[in-house]
């Protein structure tokens, strides 16, 4: 099967059904039309650059720019993870936790998956490195988003709890312990929801891609499942690292609950 | 050498101070609210930053590991927190004497904290601190929610437990007649300043 071009007048067409859903939202009062064709348009510029850069990226195959590519893509996950918080660490630990915890997991899996597992020759190869890292920051950053989010509303919340039991003599590590598992539970239930409903409620986008790429289907579930493990692991690996970073975090060398290292919610 | 020593010890909103209180005594403080009694007991136990130096015998807080202050230097918040479902849960230990003594009796071990009074919270506060035997108590307004007859329970056990453990015991509370029966010296903030009570 060969693929299908979509033409501009093909995407404009999907592009109206959005403008008639934002009208859809002006007439219920649901207040949400601004922010959906914000979001819409937002995708429509950023796809269409990406899909140029990565056509000319492609033809060169230049490491320095596929690396710098890369270290763009990871910084703009951790400003995304950043966001999704209601209370942040201040300073560069708001953005530096995510950034890094992403880094050594997202990066490490990436870099394992393209050596020992497709064994592509150079392991730069655009075409597989740049796909594959994106989709593993894409799906790790929100794992990592709602454990930490996870972590510093809860403790903002329970500050009472952890404090009595400080002041009982448990170390930090006995006060935090519960929050912490909550959170890393909290932020690995959506992947694993997705690994379990995979292929029977929703093919996952990859393989839809794939196939309709023209791809057997069984290639394109093989590439599926690898895609989907390995997200996974890259969810749980950043997620334990943020997790234990951020805990880490909210005591100082004396083993006090500093909540003052967190920024107030904007509202 | 005296048992609890503050040497200039800064605390938020409050000069820097220098107090001795001996093994066995208890002092208790006074002061207007928001004048910084909570903030001094927190700081005490090393629960927020601050400057100065305490120490409860030959242990200056500086020195010793934080756990290990806070097990010497037991903080009874005004207001007390629990993170599990019962009682139990929240024990080191059963000690039924301890519980008897409050008015409580042996099934309350196995009640759910959710249950609980603000009064009964308070006195199984003061059993969970006591259970970890430490040599300073810190006392936040721990008559505040109670009876008549859970006053002077409570008022009885820390004076025994005192004795007993030759601890020391800050106790902050609003209430004069009460720092007249249980302080051996009764200490006040005054605009900032730890002074001595006056009786008019």
């Amino acid at each position: 099967m060969e693929l299908i071009s979509l033409s501009p007048w093909d995407l404009s067409i999907a592009a109206l059904l959005v403008i008639a859903l934002a009208a859809i939202s002006w007439r219920m009062h649901l207040g949400i039309e601004r922010r959906l064709l914000i979001a819409a348009s937002r995708s429509v510029i950023q796809l269409t650059l990406i899909g140029l850069v990565l056509k000319s990226l492609f033809a060169q195959s230049n490491p320095l720019l596929i690396g710098a590519l890369a270290i763009f893509m990871l910084s703009v996950a951790g400003y995304e993870v950043m966001a999704r918080q209601e209370r942040r660490f201040s300073g560069i630990w708001g953005i530096g936790i995510g950034t890094f915890s992403m880094f050594i997991s997202s990066f490490s899996i990436t870099l394992l998956a393209l050596n020992v597992v497709v064994n592509v020759e150079p392991w730069y190869t655009p075409q597989y490195l740049i796909p594959l890292l994106g989709m593993m920051l894409g799906n790790t950053m929100s794992g990592m988003a709602i454990a930490l989010d996870n972590l510093t509303q809860a403790a903002w919340q329970q500050r009472g709890a952890i404090e009595a039991r400080l002041m009982l003599g448990h170390t930090w590590n006995q006060a935090i312990g519960e929050l912490r598992r909550r959170a890393l539970r909290a932020g690995l239930i959506p992947i694993i929801n997705a690994m379990a409903a995979a292929g029977v409620v929703s093919l996952p986008g990859m393989m839809t891609g794939q196939i309709l790429a023209g791809s057997p289907p069984l290639e394109a579930a093989k590439y599926q499942l690898m895609i989907l493990l390995l997200i996974t692991v890259g969810t749980g690996l950043g997620a334990i690292a943020a997790v234990s970073l951020g805990s880490h975090r909210l005591f100082d060398h004396r083993q006090r609950l500093r909540l003052d290292r967190l920024r107030q919610p904007a509202r | 050498m005296s048992y609890f020593q503050l040497t200039q010890f800064k605390s938020r909103g409050l000069e820097p101070i220098d107090l001795t209180i001996e093994a066995g005594e208890c002092v208790t403080l006074s002061g207007p609210s928001g004048c910084g009694k909570s903030l001094l007991l927190r700081a005490i136990a090393d629960l927020d930053p601050h400057e100065g130096e305490a120490s409860i015998g030959p242990n200056k807080q500086s020195l010793t590991a934080a756990p290990e202050w806070r097990r010497q230097a037991g903080l009874l918040s005004a207001e007390s927190h629990w993170w599990a479902d019962r009682v139990v849960d929240h024990m080191p230990e059963v000690n039924q004497e301890l519980l008897t003594a409050l008015g409580f009796i042996e099934a309350t071990i196995q009640w759910e904290i959710s249950r609980l009074s603000s009064g009964e919270r308070q006195r199984l506060a003061l059993v969970r601190l006591l259970l970890g035997k430490p040599k300073l108590l810190l006392l936040d307004e721990p008559t505040a929610n109670l009876d008549q007859m859970s006053v002077g329970r409570v008022e009885a056990l820390i004076v025994d437990y005192l004795k007993e453990n030759h601890a020391a015991a800050l106790w902050v509370s609003h209430d004069p007649q009460q720092r007249r029966r249980i302080g051996d010296r009764c200490l006040r903030i005054e605009s900032g300043l730890l002074v001595t009570e006056s009786w008019n």
